[in-house]
């Protein structure tokens, strides 16, 4: 059989139901992963034998009678900077190579409770730091819609992975875009949940207050059932929220009458190509023609948030990355004290990105500068957050681009402030603490993928999905496309 | 030359420094006279079954690496989370001390060392949870509380090979079973004038957060840790001059020592005209010195900022009060009641004593049976310091104080008495008393014993009928003594004064 274009929810009602058979599921996958990631780059790791024996696991149990969760036999990627015990977690850094983890990650705990099966670990730029997966240690990943171009970043690997059939669905997380601007770059459905939805335990922290994991897939339905499964309070994480989530498959149908949907202004403009643009404005025109009220609104301090995350983020990354020292884990460069075998394994073990944000951040935490930088970037974020509520008294989601462009090419862009500006319309959303996700809606003049972000309040998830089937069901049918190229 | 001063506490409140009757005044090389200004912070471990943030064991002396977990190893991914026991335990020694609990944010202190696993501390910095409190010695002086706030200890390394420390060593062991236990920091004001009295605070503090179960308070295990803020000034000035912080200071002798050496030596600098330089100094327990580890200049700047992971600590009013509510009677509330009960001073020796031995409540249901208060504070604080004197039933002591008053048994009798009594409590006193033959003699018997010494010795005895007071008072003992050994000390010895006085007024 092949992997081509399976749902995960079909999948698993048909693994459920003894109609197919979870490790030909898997093997046609593993068997894609074969032929094409050698290109693609999708994974640091494939773990093939755990997903049979795992996939094997599934069937014995559907067999036996035994209840299974609802991803039962679904093949998953997970990215490559949430724990998996026995299996390398690298983050995509030459100063975690080799370190396995004793534990699980709560959603990796999660998904193997629900009975998914994990194929592999995907690529990201160096600790989830950059937007093209290029920062990687191991290499960058190609965009398998067209392999000169980059998939985006951070988790890069994972979109890759969804958007060539490596697998239905795959985890990623989300600081500033990581999930979404991926998604759009390679065609598939991504979700940056509310803060707090979704336990970050065992997600190796980037930037603690803004982190947070996600479900990709190729459909808005099977990002929901992802959600759904990895949702929910976590008493490991002292920022999970403790009530119990509500569950969004269920109310996927509902439709967009009478949800009011508000375009923002200030991301239609200045830095967004119009081809992109023009999606935007057509999508919307798709939700107003199935019975939503669409309007313009204003969410002035959107334009801040870039300078804002970008002190609050390195503060945070200086601080969470202080403990890779080449003490305990991980690799260590030998030198005559400890302290220079600290610098020395620190040198040597983090790239020039992560370097340059660990300096940035420690600069901006340092006594006299606290109050200049850190202080005033939380400030904005405050104001952040009073903008959008405003823009929520006039809305219940909001409408923008996920990314100013389609994907670019590997390598077009060497200067970081010009890759940093590709997250001008997520990091928003993760500065607010709130929920948003992309959605392919068309191409551009360039013929590749464009994603349609659509944001909520915190908690917001259910007419954030509500309005993203909307727009699915209205998207001009995605072209096909063979992986091809030479690396 | 004065150094400029610090007018704000790290909560923005007025540095004040009070006086006292017991200033520490030391003199320098040229005679110039210069007294102490100190405050101490106290690290206390908590005690509870878990570490701060994590599940993982909190136990002193296992197995080196035994008791920790993914948290307390910093591993990549893993998350803390705040221990309610260990809040709860802070909130209960702040309603000790009568201090504030309030809504208190974590922050992460940033520095690099091997033994804290994720090169940084989760500390609270300017939002602690028990904000202000005082501490009344058993001196009579009073410290005032700055904060106390809740942190994570580190590990312990072992340097191996060079001076044992870790510049020159040829490696380093860590042991991570201490890192992430629970510690409250408690910082005092700099109320402290004297060493006395910087030994008086930490005994205070370590009996009420012992009383309180808040800490075990042993400081030769490490689980109570002290580091004092020493300045000097000239003698009766108001100045706040530059401090140094002594740490290692491993007992109440060595806090002391360190205290007088380290103000010696700022007094002499200052009378040199030598400044001061804020430094951490470490106190050398075989040299009796102070000796430098870093100065001000050398410190790292932390970086403090709030704990993005996790969330501010506000407690409950309502279960403040009902921890508040759950408090034992703490040592100076049991040392006041001793006081008013004996109508001693609350400062008075045996007041202290007996509190110290929490043998207080022991000494109250005595005098509660009945018993006269002060001869059962002084058989509490003589007689019943021994082993097995806390187990006597307070209504044993109360009977044999009893038959002491009425005149049955004399004081050393029952000092015998009461022997026997924390040995075998099941009799009452009044039968050890008899079996020990220890009747009261009536009063005629004794007179006739008295005049009988007094025929067998006429000299002596008209010595203490002409004697001047000094003979008088030497001659009644020669036959205070005799008449004990006629009637095998049975005899009440203020009796037998009364009536050889009797004798010689009728002589």
């Amino acid at each position: 059989m092949s992997a081509g274009g399976a749902r995960a929810l079909d999948l698993a009602r048909d693994i459920a139901a003894g109609e197919r058979s979870a490790v030909a599921v898997a093997q046609a996958h593993l068997d894609r992963i074969a032929e094409h990631d050698g290109l693609v780059h999708a994974f640091n790791v494939v773990t093939a034998d755990a997903a049979l024996a795992r996939a094997a696991e599934v069937d014995r149990a559907v067999a036996a009678g035994e209840p299974v969760g609802p991803l039962a036999g679904v093949p998953i990627a997970v990215k490559d900077n949430l724990a998996t015990r026995g299996v390398e977690t690298t983050c995509s850094s030459k100063i975690l190579q080799g370190w396995v983890p004793p534990y699980d990650a709560t959603v990796v705990q999660r998904i193997a409770a629900a009975g998914a099966v994990v194929v592999g670990k995907t690529n990201l730029d160096e600790f989830a730091m950059g937007s093209s997966t290029e920062n990687s240690a191991f290499g960058p990943t190609r965009n398998p819609v067209r392999t000169d171009r980059v998939p985006g970043g951070s988790s890069g690997g994972s979109a890759a992975a969804v958007a060539a059939d490596f697998a239905p669905i795959a985890l990623g997380s989300d600081t500033g875009g990581s999930i979404r601007q991926p998604a759009s770059f390679c065609g598939v459905v991504g979700v940056k949940p509310t803060y707090g939805l979704v336990s970050r335990y065992g997600l190796v922290a980037f930037a603690s207050s803004l982190d947070q994991v996600g479900p990709f897939a190729n459909s808005v339905a099977d990002a929901a059932l992802l959600l759904d499964a990895i949702a929910g309070p976590d008493p490991a994480d002292a920022t999970s929220i403790p009530q119990a989530a509500e569950a969004v498959l269920p109310r996927l149908d509902e439709g967009v009458a009478g949800l009011r949907v508000g375009i923002v202004s200030e991301l239609l403009g200045e830095g967004i190509a119009p081809d992109v643009a023009a999606r935007v404005r057509e999508a919307a025109e798709a939700l107003a023609a199935a019975g939503a009220e669409v309007v313009e609104v204003s969410v002035p301090a959107v334009t801040y948030g870039l300078s804002a995350y970008y002190l609050i983020a390195p503060a945070e990354a200086s601080s969470n990355l202080a403990r890779f020292d080449g003490v305990r884990y991980g690799l260590r460069v030998d030198a005559p004290t400890t302290n220079e075998m600290m610098v020395a394994t620190r040198t040597a073990g983090f790239g020039d990105e992560v370097q340059r944000r660990i300096m940035l951040g420690t600069y901006a935490l340092s006594a006299g500068y606290y109050d200049a930088f850190y202080g005033k970037a939380q400030k904005v974020r405050t104001l952040i957050g009073r903008d959008f509520a405003a823009a929520y008294e006039q809305a219940d989601v909001l409408l923008s681009p996920t990314a100013p462009t389609t994907a670019f090419e590997l390598g077009a862009i060497a200067d970081p402030l010009t890759m940093y500006l590709n997250d001008i319309c997520t990091i928003p959303t993760n500065l607010a603490g709130h929920a948003a996700m992309s959605v392919p809606f068309g191409t551009g003049d360039d013929g590749l993928p464009v994603g349609v972000q659509v944001l909520a309040p915190a908690l917001g998830e259910v007419p954030m999905f509500r309005a993203a089937a909307v727009v699915e069901a209205a998207a001009p049918a995605p072209a096909a496309f063979e992986i091809a190229g030479s690396k | 030359m004065s150094e400029p001063r610090v007018p704000t506490d790290s909560l923005g409140n007025p540095i004040t420094v009070p006086d006292s009757h017991d200033v520490l005044v030391v003199e320098a090389a040229d005679g110039s006279r210069w007294e102490l200004v100190c405050g101490l912070e106290v690290h206390a471990e908590l005690h509870t079954v878990t570490k701060m943030f994590s599940a993982a064991p909190n136990s002193f002396g296992d197995e080196p690496n035994t008791n920790v977990d993914p948290v307390t190893l910093g591993l990549p991914g893993t998350l803390p989370v705040v221990n309610e026991a260990a809040v709860e335990l802070a909130i209960r020694f702040g309603c000790a001390v009568g201090a504030e609990i309030r809504r208190s944010v974590f922050s992460r202190k940033n520095y690099f060392y091997p033994d804290m696993p994720k090169n940084f501390q989760i500390s609270q910095y300017d939002l602690p949870i028990v904000v202000g409190g005082e501490l009344e010695l058993t001196g009579g002086h009073v410290v005032g509380i700055e904060r106390a706030h809740l942190e994570e200890d580190t590990g312990k390394s072992t340097h191996v090979g060079g001076d044992g420390r870790i510049a020159g060593a040829e490696y380093s062991l860590v042991d991570y079973n201490r890192a992430g236990v629970p510690l409250l920091e408690i910082v005092s004001r700099p109320h402290v004038r004297s060493a006395e009295q910087a030994r008086q605070y930490v005994a205070e503090l370590r009996a009420i957060l012992v009383a309180c179960g808040v800490s075990d308070g042993k400081m030769e295990e490490g689980s109570l840790r002290v580091d004092a803020n020493i300045s000097v000034r000239p003698e009766g000035s108001d100045e706040l001059r530059t401090r140094c912080e002594i740490k290692n200071v491993n007992s109440l002798r060595s806090l002391v020592r360190a205290i007088e050496f380290e103000a010696s030596r700022q007094a002499d600098l200052h009378a040199a005209g030598e400044p001061v330089v804020q430094s951490t100094r470490g106190w050398d327990e075989a040299s009796g010195t102070t000796v430098l580890m870093r100065t001000k200049e050398d410190a790292d700047d932390y970086r403090y900022f709030p704990e993005p992971d996790l969330v501010p600590v506000d407690p409950d009013p309502a279960r403040v009060a009902e921890i508040a509510a759950s408090l034992p009677l703490l040592p100076s509330a049991r040392r006041h009641r001793l006081a008013e009960r004996t109508g001693a001073a609350v400062t008075d020796e045996s007041v202290v004593a007996v509190v110290d031995r929490a043998q207080d409540d022991q000494a109250v249901a005595a005098m509660d049976a009945g018993g006269d208060p002060a001869r059962v504070l002084v058989h509490v604080t003589q007689n019943l310091a021994g082993e097995g004197g806390a187990d006597l039933p307070p209504g044993r002591l109360a009977e044999l104080v009893a038959l002491e008053t009425a005149g049955e048994l004399t004081a050393t009798q029952a000092k015998q008495v009461l022997t026997e009594l924390v040995a075998d409590p099941s009799r009452t006193a009044a039968e050890v008393a008899k079996e020990k033959g220890f009747e009261a003699m009536d009063s005629g018997a004794l007179e006739s014993v008295v005049d009988g010494i007094i025929a067998d010795h006429p000299d002596e005895w008209s010595s203490f009928c002409g004697g001047d007071d000094k003979a008088r008072k030497k001659l009644s003992g020669f036959f205070t003594g005799k008449v004990m050994q006629a009637t095998k000390g049975q005899a009440d010895g203020r009796q037998v004064a009364q009536i050889l006085a009797r004798r010689a007024a009728d002589a």
